[in-house]
Parts: structure tokens; sequence; C-alpha cells
């Protein structure tokens, strides 16, 4: 990539010349990102963070600058621990040319977003997609705020722009050597008129952009100043505790308030839509006592016989079906190649639901009157939290607004889901003028999950007597995510997303060439709410297409690398992250005694990983997990070191999921109810992780999702190469992972 | 009335006495650092210290207590951010979401608190929160380097 030369819309001015709202600012002062928020005195605090913004004019949408100097960058996307705020500011702050060690950042408010005509464009913060959707233009507001910064220098001076340069907020007319700093001319750029045409930096000339910065959201993270919206306190605000029917697509019946309202605190108990009850008290404790004693029936509805068994029954059955079925990938004729097969390989692998399990279960508080409902929430997509508030308030979206605030983890549940949100609203409206906030017990939170959804996996493999590939039917069967939850996405009726890493081309297509190949689902949709999940389909994907060419790779008596290598030779990209992991691994020279290792690779949400896994497997079928080498291609790296952290928390993610990761169905509900049974990795579980970034150009890719794909095959190839075990069940917890 | 002694102040609360010590230092005290996560003692978000000793404060009812149990949470792990943990957090840029980073730090302090010089294997067995982030690695580092940084200190 060279310079690009974008044109800029006078639209961008126009619509930016109001100053920042009180309710901008009230979001701004609740993100607190800039402040140091105590929850003691929250109207005086929100008064001074109005005030101080209202003196202080933005350059543009996303850059407001303070007489000290402080750059104030705007991020549209949210923060959920994978470093999107501070990959953005470095985005901005790069054509910007400001001085890196005054940059803080604020939330823009969804409300704001749709007031000025979409200025901030995609709130939505999901599919990795936070800096490679949105890195051309925010470096372009970053631009055009230096532009207009220049501009109003020169004009002060009565100079030529063109004689003017900037470093670090420093402007500077070369030929006089006159200095003078951003703050000083941001309130005169504010008025003057934006370019029509910028000019963004080529790649090569990047000082920010690919440096390994500190992120920007630490220090409060490790004094307990961070608030997140659990820990949201408004003045005279009310606490509720909900329970909403176990059995999926149950309705609520009855309750009997009588039995709970005179305990402590005890304010008010309420219906929420047709299928939850929730208790309002002073303190969220008190609701939740009072929840726990409140006697409720329920219509448990059509779904009472649904079970892990019949759920399994029903995705075997689309196994060898031929009814909706619908084709991912489609190369010569499968059938012909498998028939003229000198050996066929044939495996069925299985996948379960799982709850995303963030540490911060659901929440959102709201405060309704009937003009108006604010919200404050954990959001990845503020847009669609402020349409679900609107909805639930029953008002236009122009008198609701969202203030969004740190995730305590969203990996997806907090994206396409906005229940908590529609769910606090119900409660809200039915105590006007006050602030309610609604929290979710972990039990709630493993109750009602938009689950990872559930597939079977049938595989059958031709090689040739070389042992080459021939032919390759991959029959998946099981829940469509889009069915669920955006049929509008679906592609005449197929859920292309079911495909994820099997697809001819785009951000998720097969790593390998197959001559004849066959990729299609049988979509299969149990009473199960599915939902997106971190990685999400590339997870099973990638799991079944990986381990099984591991198994072809046997079958053929050939090294898996070597195997693997053959297939990529039309795929560069994944072929150098798959030999840079072999080669850092060690792969052809011997490990420690004891010690096997496995390998994974697959393009996902654009970007190439691969993964090699050591393990040992004790005498009593023990597993440890000894190292991972893990190499990333993301075309380009913003924060090289970010994409390390991302990195080895998805191992985190990928491994908790393979080891634990599994919600099981009894009577139409999920039985799992907390961490005790729903497990997730601790650090005596974690391998030694090494981390190879290797940005190669030309595309943006994203990395907060891809390596949980290759976490777990290259983990099981080297289960199989310990044990000559071929796991393909899981979790693995439970499982004897010797030879049986 | 209970009395509580947090962070070297004495409270004098008049509440149930079956409150776990979370929600009393959350809704009484207005000390939400500490994290509701789990509410059964498996996670460790909600870790704060009781006479040093790193608990899990959602199952510690408040009856349990008296003013003589010192309790610290993350709010008074140091005064300006310079415990030896909290700079090898920043240095190593620790936390991602940071909602288990609280629990973290508290249960990372006993242990140096316990065992300035840890080991691995002291970790593994002395840190068992949950992070869904993955930052394992880090805080294992973290630990490590905090130890480093306490060991400069006192030579």
């Amino acid at each position: 990539m060279k310079k690009e030369i974008i044109n800029v819309s006078r639209r961008d001015f126009l619509i930016t010349t109001g100053k920042a709202g009180a309710g901008m600012s009230l979001g701004f002062y609740l993100s607190g990102c800039r402040e140091n928020i105590s929850n003691e005195a929250p109207t005086s605090l929100m008064a001074a963070a109005t005030e101080k913004l209202a003196q202080v004019p933005e350059v543009n949408a996303w850059v407001v600058i303070q007489p000290d100097d402080t750059v104030i960058i705007r991020i549209a996307r949210s923060e959920m621990g994978q470093g999107t705020l501070t990959g953005l500011a470095q985005m901005v702050a790069e054509e910007l040319e400001c001085d890196w060690s005054k940059v803080t950042t604020e939330y823009p408010t969804p409300g704001q977003n749709i007031a000025r005509d979409n200025v901030w464009r995609d709130f939505a913060t999901g599919g990795s997609f936070g800096i490679r959707g949105s890195h051309q233009y925010v470096r372009k507001g970053g631009a055009v705020a230096r532009h207009m910064l220049l501009e109003a220098a020169a004009e002060q001076w009565g100079v030529e722009m063109a004689e003017c340069k900037v470093a670090n907020s420093v402007i500077t007319h070369v030929p006089s050597g006159r200095t003078i700093t951003y703050g000083n001319v941001a309130a005169a750029a504010a008025e003057l008129f934006p370019p029509e045409q910028i000019e963004l930096k080529d790649p090569k000339d990047w000082q920010l952009i690919g440096k390994p910065v500190h992120r920007l959201d630490t220090d409060d993270k490790l004094n307990g100043k961070q608030i997140f919206a659990a820990d949201l306190t408004l003045p005279d605000m009310l606490n509720a505790s909900i329970k909403a029917c176990p059995v999926f697509g149950g309705k609520l019946k009855t309750f009997d308030e009588t039995k709970v309202s005179n305990m402590p605190g005890v304010r008010k108990v309420v219906a929420v839509h047709d299928d939850a009850v929730a208790v309002v008290a002073d303190t969220w404790w008190q609701a939740k006592k009072a929840l726990d004693a409140l006697p409720i029936t329920w219509s448990k509805g059509p779904n009472t016989n649904v079970n892990s068994a019949s759920i399994d029954k029903m995705l075997d059955e689309g196994l060898t079906s031929k009814e909706n079925v619908f084709v991912g990938n489609q190369i010569g004729d499968v059938s012909k190649a498998l028939e003229g097969a000198a050996k066929v390989v044939e495996a069925t692998y299985r996948y379960p639901f799982q709850n995303h399990a963030t540490m911060e279960p659901m929440n959102a508080t709201a405060l309704w009157t009937k003009d108006k409902c604010e919200v404050w929430c954990p959001t990845q997509n503020g847009t669609a939290s402020l349409h679900a508030a609107a909805d639930a308030a029953g008002l236009p979206v122009s008198q609701c607004d969202v203030y969004k605030i740190h995730l305590g983890g969203g990996f997806g549940r907090r994206g396409a889901f906005q229940d908590y949100v529609k769910q606090v609203v119900a409660i809200a409206k039915q105590l006007p003028g006050i602030p309610v906030k609604l929290l979710w017990t972990r039990e709630e939170d493993m109750a009602h999950g938009h689950y990872h959804p559930i597939t079977k996996c049938k595989m059958r493999g031709g090689l040739d007597d070389k042992g080459n590939l021939t032919g390759l039917h991959v029959r998946i069967s099981g829940q469509s995510i889009l069915a669920a939850v955006n049929p509008g996405w679906m592609t005449n009726g197929a859920d292309m997303f079911t495909f994820q890493g099997m697809l001819p081309k785009g951000d998720h297509s097969i790593s390998y060439t197959v001559p004849n190949l066959l990729v299609d689902h049988a979509m299969r949709n149990p009473p199960v709410p599915p939902g997106f999940w971190r990685g999400v389909n590339i997870n099973q994907n990638a799991i079944y297409m990986e381990s099984f060419i591991d198994e072809l790779a046997h079958a053929a008596g050939k090294d898996p690398l070597t195997f693997r290598q053959k297939l990529m030779v039309k795929h560069p990209e994944g072929l150098a992250v798959l030999n840079a992991v072999a080669e850092q691994a060690g792969w052809g020279k011997p490990a420690e005694k004891g010690v096997y290792r496995g390998l994974s690779v697959c393009k996902a949400f654009a970007s190439h990983i691969a993964a090699c896994a050591e393990v040992s497997v004790n005498e009593k079928g023990k597993l440890k997990i000894h190292r991972i080498v893990a190499a990333t291609d993301p075309g380009y790296a913003v924060n090289p070191q970010q994409i390390e952290a991302q990195v080895e928390g998805s191992f985190v993610y990928g491994l908790s999921a393979l080891l634990y990761g599994e919600c099981t169905i009894k009577d139409g509900a999920v039985e799992q109810s907390n961490f005790h049974d729903y497990g997730s990795m601790r650090i005596n579980e974690m391998p030694k992780v090494e981390v190879i970034v290797m940005p190669s150009g030309g595309f943006w890719g994203g990395v907060g999702e891809p390596t949980i794909a290759v976490a777990a095959p290259a983990v099981l190839n080297a289960i199989f190469a310990a044990t000559g075990k071929r796991i393909r069940h899981f979790p693995l917890q439970g499982t004897n992972l010797l030879a049986s | 009335m209970i009395k509580l002694n947090v962070n070297g102040t004495v409270h004098t609360l008049d509440i149930d006495n079956d409150i776990p010590l979370l929600w009393v230092l959350r809704e009484q005290l207005g000390l939400t650092g500490t994290k509701y996560s789990c509410g059964i003692g498996n996670c460790g978000s909600c870790t704060v210290h009781i006479n040093g000793e790193a608990v899990r404060a959602c199952v510690i009812p408040v009856s349990s207590l008296d003013s003589s149990k010192q309790i610290v949470t993350i709010e008074a792990l140091s005064e300006d951010n310079r415990h030896p943990l909290q700079q090898a957090w920043k240095k190593l840029d620790v936390p991602q979401c940071g909602y288990c980073q609280s629990g973290m730090l508290m249960s990372a302090a006993a242990l140096l608190n316990k065992i300035p010089r840890p080991s691995d294997e002291d970790i593994d067995a002395n840190i068992t929160n949950i992070c869904r982030c993955g930052t394992f690695n880090r805080v294992r580092q973290g630990i490590h380097l905090a130890a480093d940084i306490n060991k400069r200190g006192r030579t």
C-alpha cells in the first residue's frame, strides 16, 4: 500500500461544528477513561465534566485538543480487553502527529452518532473488526485535524501553510523557526473548514503504528478505580436481581410478592416481559435475597423434553441427510474421487454448546421517564443497545441514549444480544424517574447465554496409492447462528458463517488445495439460543479440519508438516506461518523425553495463524501442555505487544473451551450453573506461549479471535502424537486420553 | 451493629449478619474495586486480604468478622500505584478487560507477603483466580518482576 488520497466530505465539518452536548459529556464522564472517577459524587463530577468539555470545541469528530495540549481521541468501538482503544488511538495519532504522551480517549455515545449523521460510523465491536474495519477513516480523522491545526497556525502567523511542519504537537514555521503547540491553535482550527482532500501516510513512514506502545487504559485497572457497568452508582439508584424461566421458550406464570415485600430494602417486585421476574431493592444483595425467597411458577413451554441426547440424535440424522442441506464450498466431484480412492478415511467429530462466561456478569442501568430513556451498559454494540433501549422504552431513538462503559469481557455475548438492556429498561419503566441497576447472578448468566452453537461433523477423505489427498467431503450438521440471530444475513437460506475456515475465498477461506471438495451443512436448529462467540464457527471448524488433516497424514504414512505443506503450495501466507511455528518449535528434531508435538494452521478474520503445541500425557492419562509456538500474520501490526497479548489470551479462551467448555441440556434447560461445573483454565494449566508476529503488509486482518482456532487442534494433534488416541468429542474433561 | 476495619478505618454498620463481606464493601462502603463474578468463592475476582491472607469476600459472612480483623481491599494496595505488583503490572501491560485484576493483584500480593521470591510452582499453587481474557503468562511474569523490584528496593 502506498499513500492514499482520501476525499473529505463537507458533511464531516458541517455536522461537527456543534459543541459537545451534556449527554455526551455524561457518557464521557462515565466511560472512566479520562478522570479519576469515584462513585461517591457523580452529579458534581458530571457537571464538572460537562463544563470542561463545553469549553473546548472539537477540531473534528475524532479529535479534541485542550489548551494544555491534552489530546482527546474519540473511540467508537468498545474496549473489552482486546486493546482496540489503544490501537485506534495510535492510528488517529499517527496522522495527527501529536504528542502520544498526552493522548487520552473517550467514547462518543451512539445517540450522538445518530444525531450527527453517523459521523463515527460503526460502533459494533466484533468479528475482530475494530481496527481492520475502521483503519482508513480514523486515520483520515487524524490527518484532517492535523491539516486544520497547521492551517490555523499559518493563518495566525500570516505565513504559507506549506512552510509549516509539525511533530509531537509542536508546529514550526520552518523559515523563521517560530513554534506553537496544538493546544494554542485548537480553538482557531475548530472554526476552519476541513480540506477537500487529504493524503494518508505511506505505511513505510508510520512511526506510531507498528510500535509496541503501552495500553492507555491500564492505570485504573490496577487500583480499583476503573468503573465497570456493574460498579456504577447513580444518585438514588435502586438495584434489581432477575430470574427468567430456566427452560428455553418458557414463560413466567405467577409470583407471590407478598412473601418478600416486607423483606429489608425491597421496593418492588416486577414482571419483566413475559418470561422473567425481578426484585428491586435498595441494595443488590437485598434484591437477590428476596428473589431467592420469592415463590415463582413457570409455564415451561414446549421444550421440557429437550435434552443433550435428543439434540445429539437430531444432529446425527443431519450427518447423512439430504434435507435442508446447504453447500459452502464445492470443487470437482467428491463422490467420484472417494469411489476411486485407494484409501478412504472417515471420522465424526462433535463440538458442544458453550457459555461465554464473561467475568463481569450481564448488567445494565437505566433511567426512564415518559420523555427520555438513558442506559449505562457494557456493550459491544452501542447502536444495538440504543435501539434495544428505545424499543423497550417505547420512545423514539432520538429521546434515548446509551453511555458505554468498559466491558468486563465481551467475547460476543454483548453485541447482537441486548437482552439485559431490554430487561433493565422494562424494569425502569415501572419505576419512572428512578435509576435502576440490573445485575445478573452468575447462575442467571449460565442459564441464559447465547451459546456457542452445537455441531457435529462427518469427514470423509480419499487418498491415492501415493498418499495424496484426492477428495474431501466435510458434512457439518447442526446449529446456525444467523437463523436465530440475524436471518437477514443469510444467503438463500444458507448460513455462510457456518463454513468459516472452509470457504472458497474471503476472510475465512480454506488453507488447502483439494482437487475434489464438498463442504456442506445440514442445518439442524435445536431450541437452545446460539450466538456469536469469540471466534465462533472457526473454532470447531479448525478442530474438524486440522484434526482430520492429521488423520489423513497418519493414514498416508506422512509427516503432518510435509503433508500440509504439499496442500498449501497455493496458500503462501498460510504456509509461511506454518513453517515459522514448525521451525521455531523444532519440528523434526526430538522434543524432550515424553513430550510430543502437534500442528495446526488456518485463516480466520483475514489473518493467517498457526500453532505448534508440545504436550505430554502421563501414565494416568493426565495432560500437560508445556509450550505453544504461535505465529500470526495480520497484514499490518498496529501494536505488536498487544497482538502478543491477544494471542496469549486466545490460548486461554480456546484451551479452556477444549478442556472444560460444555453446557449440557436437561429438560430444556442448561445444567451448568457456575464456574464449579463450567470450568475455566487456571494459571497452573497455562503453557509457555511464544508468539511470532509476522505482518506481511498489504491487507488488514483481525487479532482478537483468530488464534483461538489453532489452539485446540494443535493440542489435540499433539495428544494423538503422544498417545495414538484421536479425540473427537469435546471437551476433554472426563475423557480418558490413553488408548483404550 | 457490626464493626469492620477496612483499609485502616473502623466502620460501624447496621446491617444483617449474613451479608457477604463483598457486598458490604461494594454497597455499604462504595469500594467497588472488589468484584462480583461467581458468588461461590470459586473465581477469585473478589479477593481481599484479612490480616494479610488472601480470602474470597463473596463467601465470608460479615458475622464472622470484627474490628480486630484488618481487611485490605485493592483500593489500599498502595497509596500511589507504586506497589511492586502495580509497577510490574503497568510495565508488562498485564490487564486486558481488567475485571479479574483486582482479585489477581490481591492474590499475588498475599503470595509475595508469604513467599517473597515465589517459584513457578508457588505461583501455580497460590494463584487460582480465573481470567477469561487470558492474562496468565503476564501475571506470572508480573509476580516475578514484582519480586525483583521488591528485592532491589530492599538492597
